[in-house]
């Protein structure tokens, strides 16, 4: 096994983790403010992909470029999502909730498939096919913007949750909604607000990673596990576990074709979650409830 | 002849916190003994180290002589201590006679013996009539109730009572003192009870010990206790039924 | 009795479908009862115990590879098959039951662990080249006339009376188990884990109790799954659809009642094949159609009659639950 390769091979996989990173923070900031995980996470992550594609082949528009009206969009529909959806199952089961988000999956998977087939969609970008040398290292170009971007939006929602008034309130909201709804916070608008962030990190995870694959329906439920466990590997409701989560699972993705079939790959996640569910339940980065 | 539970020296601390530090007390057999204190004296984490939800850091508590500080909650409910909850935990699903069915199991034999056998609790406790309704509709008086009859199904020596007066009127106060009153002179049942309500202590108890910071300050008979200075201090700005 | 009588008549009407329907009505009752079956089996864990599973998929493969498995390397037919998937399931859910339980995971987490360990599963099974790998198991149709029920090898008919025995034996079982102490025990833990233990229940002992119920009874599902349809592909029967598929009856119908899952599997099936149908002659054939609709029922369900609609039913109907 050669160094350099395995080296290369871990950096693309930081890379690629970070991206999942972000989209993992997504599903962690909504959990960790509004206590509802969302089970269509990946499925919303699919469509960001596919309206980066769609506004790549009609428009021609750069996905770095569609970040911007993607992110708004989804913001609005993640809004929207939760002040029209998901509130008024604040405080129903656990169960009837999954099963609110589920439906919501169902249907926005299969409503791709109708759409677009189950063919896949990619953009094709020049610069896509460029690499940077570090050394003896070779760094895959639009891996590596994208990388920064999701660096960059995730340090603009820490910053956002540190220190912005709304940030510090929906802070509020999620230690002691009580105490936020006693003290004349609008809950509900907070609650709807996150889940728009968080469905804004999508969309920009989702611009990103079609940089980086093939987008087809099938990968919006694969996206939804995969989010899982990264932020339950890193701690659900943790931030920064979140991009620790997802940087692991790229790092690990990556390399376990080198030790075990491709193929077996996501067994190695899903290997690691059983394994940290029973061992440290609340995540790396977690605190225990 | 030694007492029906003792307790000696258990501690318990939460993340460095001493909620409850070296309390040693005893309950004896067909006795009534108040545990009161003002908010946070460590009164409840008591009756969590009791009833098994968690074990104290040190100390022990001894069942008719045999040591149960380790065992589960539902070890120590076999044991024969039956507990309610300060905030009441209904099976809100279920019917009223269902949710007394479920404790009596424990002991009666078959479905139709525990069926009987809540019944008739629940004809001791004025829910009969309410028998068939989802426990969700009771009113907080009867979830109380319930909550108590629940307990009791599971036919304990000893009954620990978390704060069953709280929220209720003083007529239906007066009515649960009654009702206990009953248990403890027909049935000889052992009571352990955390109140506010000093109505109900001071009709209840024999025996009342005062906790303060997670220590016992004061012991003796309901009419002692309130006279006795230390007491009185721990109260002081605090808001109390007293 | 007004629920006796309902029960006699619909019973009745099973019982003497096949003489009147024809090959297509005749397996879309049996996937309807074969939903019915799966979705009581996964009602014994959720609706009866409260531990929500979304990786019942797995106790349908591992029974179906079990006994198609048997059957395609010894020869050895359902009858022994049955034995070896139940047995194995068993302990599957033991195993999983035990790691959750013992170390305290609930809720949304216990949920998740199940979903790992079925698509754990499903990835592995990809690479059991023994056992057919990604390519999937076929075993040997034969198209019989008659009735071997030891072997599980017969006409539609007979698959669609064991379907029917398999789905009354479930009502029964489940019917007696809630009026037993199992029952009690279950709904408090369902209810309220904490007062359950306090009043003396084994709360570890009885969830997984109902978890190895539960994954037993749903092996038999697997089994019966294998002899009817004589292939098996990892990526269908452990997909997480799958599970989804088996818990959107109860859902639909009512969870921890003894009709939901019945009523939710034919619900689901009579109005996705209907929309199939019309959909195919309005000449709309895209993938996904059907799915999409799946999705819209559940999300107007779990709206609109959260608990499902058997209780609203029954009410009308005028019989208990």
């Amino acid at each position: 096994m050669d160094p350099v390769n395995v080296a290369n091979l871990a950096l693309a996989g930081v890379l690629t983790g970070l991206v999942y990173g972000l989209m993992a923070l997504g599903l962690s900031v909504i959990f960790g403010v509004v206590r509802v995980v969302n089970f269509a996470h990946g499925e919303m992550m699919t469509i960001a992909m596919y309206a980066a594609v769609v506004l790549f082949t009609t428009l021609g528009l750069d996905p770095f470029l569609a970040i911007l009206p993607v992110a708004l969009a989804f913001f609005v529909l993640g809004y929207a999502m939760q002040a029209g959806l998901i509130n008024p199952f604040i405080t129903r089961p656990e169960h009837s909730q999954f099963m609110l988000l589920v439906a919501v999956a169902i249907i926005m998977v299969n409503a791709l498939l109708v759409i677009f087939g189950p063919g896949a969609r990619s953009v094709q970008l020049d610069y896509l096919l460029e690499s940077i040398e570090l050394g003896p290292l070779l760094l895959d170009r639009g891996k590596f913007y994208a990388a920064l971007v999701a660096c960059a939006a995730s340090a603009a929602l820490f910053a956002f949750f540190r220190y912005t008034p709304t940030g510090r309130a929906i802070r509020a909201c999620a230690d002691n909604w009580l105490g936020a709804k006693v003290v004349g916070l609008n809950v509900k608008h907070y609650y709807a607000f996150t889940f728009g962030l968080g469905s804004a990190c999508v969309a920009i995870a989702g611009c990103m990673m079609v940089l980086l694959v093939d987008v087809t329906p099938p990968l919006g439920p694969y996206y939804t596990l995969l989010a899982f466990v990264i932020v339950i590997v890193g701690g659900l409701g943790s931030m920064a576990g979140a991009l620790l989560g997802g940087v692991l699972i790229g790092v690990s993705e990556a390399l376990a074709g080198l030790f075990i079939t491709p193929s077996a790959k996501s067994m190695f996640s899903f290997g690691l979650l059983i394994l940290v569910l029973l061992l440290r339940p609340q995540g790396l980065l977690g605190r225990r409830p | 002849m030694s007492a029906l539970l003792e307790v000696r020296g258990i501690s318990k601390s939460f993340r460095g916190l001493r909620a409850v530090a070296a309390a040693s007390f005893d309950v004896p057999e067909r006795g009534v003994v108040a545990l009161i204190g003002p908010n946070g004296a460590g009164k409840t984490t008591c009756f969590n180290m009791i009833a098994g939800v968690f074990a104290p850091d040190s100390g022990t508590i001894a069942l008719r002589n045999s040591f149960i500080q380790e065992l589960r909650p539902d070890q120590v409910c076999a044991a024969g201590i039956g507990r309610t909850f300060q905030i009441v935990k209904p099976f809100a699903g279920l019917s009223v006679l269902d949710n007394v069915m479920v404790g009596a199991l424990l002991r009666e034999q078959s479905v139709s013996a525990a069926r009987g056998f809540s019944l008739s609790i629940l004809e001791k406790l004025k829910l009969a009539t309410k028998a068939n309704l989802p426990a969700a509709s009771l009113t907080l008086p009867d979830r109380k109730r319930l909550e108590v009859a629940r307990a009791l199904a599971t036919r304990p020596r000893l009954l620990l009572l978390d704060e069953v007066m709280a929220g209720l009127r003083p007529t239906e106060c007066d009515e649960m003192v009654a009702v206990f009153r009953e248990l403890n002179r027909a049935d000889g049942l052992t009571i352990l009870l955390i109140e506010h309500v000093m109505r109900a202590v001071m009709a209840l108890a024999q025996q009342v010990v005062v906790l303060h910071h997670g220590e016992i300050i004061a012991r003796g008979a309901p009419a002692e206790v309130v006279r006795d200075p230390a007491v009185l201090e721990c109260y002081l700005g605090e808001e109390t039924e007293l | 009795m007004r629920a006796k009588i309902l029960l006699s008549i619909l019973l009745l009407v099973l019982v003497f479908f096949p003489t009147f329907a024809g090959p297509y009505a005749l397996s879309v009752a049996t996937l309807i009862l074969f939903f019915a079956y799966a979705g009581q089996a996964w009602n014994v864990m959720m609706g009866f115990a409260g531990q929500l599973s979304l990786g019942h998929s797995l106790y349908v493969g591992v029974g179906a590879y079990a006994a198609a498995g048997l059957y395609f390397h010894t020869g050895l037919g359902a009858w022994a098959g049955i034995w070896l998937a139940i047995l194995l399931c068993m302990l599957l859910g033991a195993a999983i039951g035990f790691l959750a339980f013992r170390f305290g995971i609930s809720g949304v987490y216990f949920a998740l662990l199940t979903i790992a360990f079925a698509e754990f599963t499903r990835i592995g099974f990809d690479h059991i080249q023994w056992l057919g790998g990604p390519g999937g198991l076929f075993i040997k149709v034969e198209h019989r006339t008659g009735w071997d029920l030891v072997n599980l090898r017969g006409t539609p008919a007979m698959f669609y009376y064991v379907m029917l025995a398999l789905c009354a034996l479930a009502f029964i079982f489940c019917f007696l188990l809630l009026k037993s102490k199992a029952g009690y025990y279950w709904q408090a833990i369902r209810e309220n884990e904490e007062a359950a233990q306090a009043l003396g229940i084994n709360t570890f002992r009885w969830k997984m109790l109902a978890v190895v119920i539960s994954s037993a009874m749903t092996s038999v599902a697997g089994v019966f799954y294998a002899f009817y349809y004589n292939n098996l592909f990892p990526e269908q029967i452990f997909h997480i659809s799958r599970s989804i598929e088996i818990i959107l009856g109860p859902i639909i119908g009512g969870i921890g009642t003894l009709f939901g899952p019945i009523l939710g599997a034919a619900v689901l099936i009579l109005l996705s094949d209907g929309i199939t149908e019309g959909l195919a002659a309005l000449g709309w054939e895209f993938p996904g159609v059907k799915q999409v609709f799946y999705g819209l029922v559940l999300l107007v369900v779990v709206m609109f009659l959260p608990r499902g609609i058997w209780p609203a039913l029954a009410r009308r109907l005028g019989v208990g639950k």
